[in-house]
């Protein structure tokens, strides 16, 4: 496959462990997080832990769109189908995210609500058009990549004059995500982070500008890294390159793909369609300000959370759940007590399980079995 | 008999009066199912067909399997031939010769009666083809709203060889595994005709009947440990079944295992992985290591297993665990699929 196999030579990938191995200084330790599920899965998918020194540790940030979503907004979402009749159109893995008392979409549709899975939220519009009885609401959720196509069909629906439909929106930003987790512990000297892999597609929207302030205030390196396992690679060598030179600046290691201005149409389209929540809560994380957009008033008949007077309800992520450590890079999701035990992809706890991009998915799924290896010569 | 009109098979559909027993279900059993899966044990039209057993039998197997896929026709099949093959299949992995089946239908009211005229002639000439009759049959109608247009099942019986043993119990850390082909083809093929999934592939479903090459690898290799067809959650499930079954580990190799250039861009489009999609004609192997060159020779000299390969071995493993060395050298699990196969969004 072109464009695919390039990024996925094992023998370039061998050489640039070499180099990163070769680069690592003695004593040191190079904690770096990757913000998004797309690095995360990469990461554990291509087994790319196994070709890094020791010294090179990979922390799993909260970059998984699903995983974030706090349960309360999903409670919403089911109510919206099942006490308000609504068709809930949404992407796949949104389905599966358990809420309150254990229900989810997918459980919901079981017992008769009308959620429909749709790979593009072009789908969305169409299902209101074929149902002009019916009321369709588009489940949006998604950072920075999704929400201009979300814009676009708000205009398309204002355009068309659609009467049916709405959008339930929660799309939420990165760069502040990543302020947040430098600044949620009182002193960002406190957090044990050397680095960033910063957003892919995320950063073809946003560009690689708006990290520069990130980078410069909490003096963290920040490489904007390709998802496939090769630019992951190579972002780790950027990344362990700038802490050797104490420099703390942002590199895009994702040129093919990224501008420092990013893509300004779909800026433009988000612009002038939403604008900044005050307040948004992540599963995981908590309250984090000004980390969300919300429908302008403009277009407020399509704003789903005001055509049914949606009033956001806080459930607290489970006690005895460890994510929101795992999330900021202090505990390992061996660590956590739950996990493979009442915690696992099948009945998710926290939010790290609930999709496969979630750090303890991600870990559950491909690499628990070296955590199992190392119990096993404990004993013996 | 008095005179009826024949069934309209151009602009006809499927009404309750076909499952009810009386005259238009004998005339649907007759004009569609009699003439075209055609044989003594149908025509006879007994409630059951009788057989006799072949001599120096041994065991006799017997396996039964519902399909309910949909799209009903899809690039390199449909509903019927799926449900011959399926079948046929499931007895050959049990190391049984197929002999004879039956298939049930559970039909819409409203079904079109060309489809399923279309649909049993495929399965006719699947069954023909496989060399297996069927035998006997149920249909039933069943309101509309209620089904998916179609249903069938079909139960095949078969007779295993004295001496094949086939079990994944009898899996010994060493075995090699192999696979008879390209994964995922009629998983993506599925896929690529889904409700808004619009996009043009040219691969075809996989579906065939695997008895020919499984005869052929059992009389070349008969201590064979164990053969089994990835379906539903294709190579990944049943390395998981076999790990779980002999208490032993996996290691496969990415590099080693074929897959399709196009299925692995389609897979690559929606997330999914080629590991986990379903094949309708394919089967993994495992013999001991010293039998490993020999079958894979006998399997590439099949039809059905042109581009089989060796593609990993069972190891020490006491939790089970299936393993797979990446084309970057690294390792990971390979875990059972957890719910759904759903894409990814970002």
């Amino acid at each position: 496959m072109k464009y695919i196999d390039e990024f996925r030579d094992g023998e370039v990938a061998r050489s640039l462990a070499v180099q990163i191995a070769a680069e690592v200084q003695p004593g040191r330790s190079y904690r770096l997080m990757e913000f998004c599920g797309g690095h995360t899965h990469a990461i554990s998918r291509y087994g790319l832990l196994d070709l890094l020194p020791p010294a090179v540790q990979m922390i799993h940030g909260p970059g998984c769109p699903v995983c974030v979503l706090p349960i309360g907004r999903i409670d919403s979402a089911i109510d919206l189908a099942r006490e308000r009749g609504v068709i809930l159109c949404t992407y796949a893995d949104t389905l599966r995210v358990p809420a309150s008392g254990g229900v989810s979409l997918l459980r919901a549709k079981a017992a008769g609500a009308d959620v429909r899975m749709v790979y593009s939220c072009d789908d969305a519009l169409r299902i209101a058009g074929e149902n002009p009885a019916r009321e369709v609401v588009f489940f949006a959720i998604g950072f920075e990549t999704t929400t201009p196509m979300t814009a676009a069909i708000l205009k398309q629906a204002a355009a068309l004059e659609l009467k049916n439909f709405s959008v339930f929106c929660n799309h939420v930003l990165t760069p502040a995500a990543m302020v947040h987790i430098m600044e949620s512990e009182g002193d960002p000297a406190h957090v044990a982070l050397d680095g960033f892999v910063g957003p892919a597609h995320v950063s073809t929207v946003i560009g690689s500008a708006p990290y520069e302030g990130f980078a410069a205030r909490y003096q963290k390196p920040v490489v904007i890294s390709g998802f496939e396992p090769l630019d992951v690679m190579q972002s780790i060598l950027m990344l362990v390159r700038q802490i050797n030179a104490g420099r703390a600046v942002v590199e895009n290691q994702f040129t093919r793909a990224v501008t420092r201005e990013g893509n300004r149409k779909a800026q433009a389209l988000v612009a002038e369609v939403f604008e900044l929540r005050e307040m948004f809560d992540w599963r995981g994380l908590g309250e984090v300000p000004a980390s969300a957009l919300q429908i302008k008033p403009a277009f407020a008949r399509f704003d789903a959370e005001q055509r049914y007077a949606i009033a956001y309800r806080q459930v607290p992520d489970p006690k005895a759940c460890e994510c929101a450590a795992i999330l900021r890079g202090h505990k390992h999701p061996r660590d956590c007590k739950v996990f493979g035990t009442a915690c696992t992809p099948d009945h998710p706890i926290g939010a790290c399980m609930v999709s496969s991009e979630g750090a303890c998915a991600a870990h559950y799924t491909y690499g628990r079995f070296k955590a199992v290896s190392v119990v096993n010569e404990v004993k013996a | 008999m008095s005179y009826s009109r024949p069934l309209d098979f151009k602009n006809g559909r499927v009404d309750l009066s076909h499952g009810s027993g009386g005259r238009a279900m004998a005339q649907l059993i007759r004009e569609l199912f009699v003439k075209h899966f055609d044989n003594d044990y149908l025509r006879a039209q007994n409630d059951g067909a009788c057989f006799p057993l072949p001599a120096n039998a041994g065991r006799m197997v017997m396996a039964t399997d519902s399909h309910v896929v949909s799209p009903l026709f899809f690039p390199g099949g449909d509903i019927g031939c799926l449900s011959v093959h399926g079948t046929v299949n499931d007895v050959a992995m049990a190391g049984g010769q197929p002999l004879y089946l039956s298939a049930g239908f559970v039909l819409e009211e409203g079904f079109a009666l060309a489809d399923l005229q279309r649909i049993v002639i495929s399965m006719a000439a699947a069954a023909r083809g496989a060399g297996v009759p069927i035998v006997t049959g149920d249909t039933k109608v069943v309101e509309q709203g209620k089904g998916d247009g179609v249903f069938i099942t079909t139960t095949g019986v078969g007779i295993v060889p004295p001496g094949i043993e086939l079990a994944p119990q009898r899996i010994r850390p060493g075995d090699k595994l192999l696979v008879s082909g390209y994964l995922g083809d009629h998983g993506v093929a599925i896929m690529s005709l889904r409700e808004n999934l619009s996009f043009e592939t040219a691969i075809e479903s996989d579906t065939a009947a695997l008895h020919g090459l499984a005869a052929a690898m059992l009389a070349a290799v008969p201590g064979i440990r164990t053969l089994r067809d990835p379906t539903r959650g294709g190579l990944a499930a049943v390395l998981n079944e076999f790990a779980e079954a002999a208490g032993c580990g996996m290691l496969i190799h990415e590099k080693a295992i074929p897959v399709r250039g196009a299925v692995a861009a389609a897979c690559e489009l929606l997330g999914l992985d080629p590991l986990y999609v379903a094949n309708e004609g394919k089967l993994v192997a495992v013999c001991p290591p010293e039998d490993a060159e020999r079958l894979l020779a006998v399997m590439c000299a099949h039809p059905q297993g042109r581009d089989a390969a060796i593609i990993g071995e069972a190891i020490v493993d006491t939790n089970g665990f299936v393993q797979m060395e990446t084309v970057f050298g690294g390792r990971r699990m390979v875990d059972w699929l957890s719910g759904e196969q759903l894409p990814r969004i970002c």
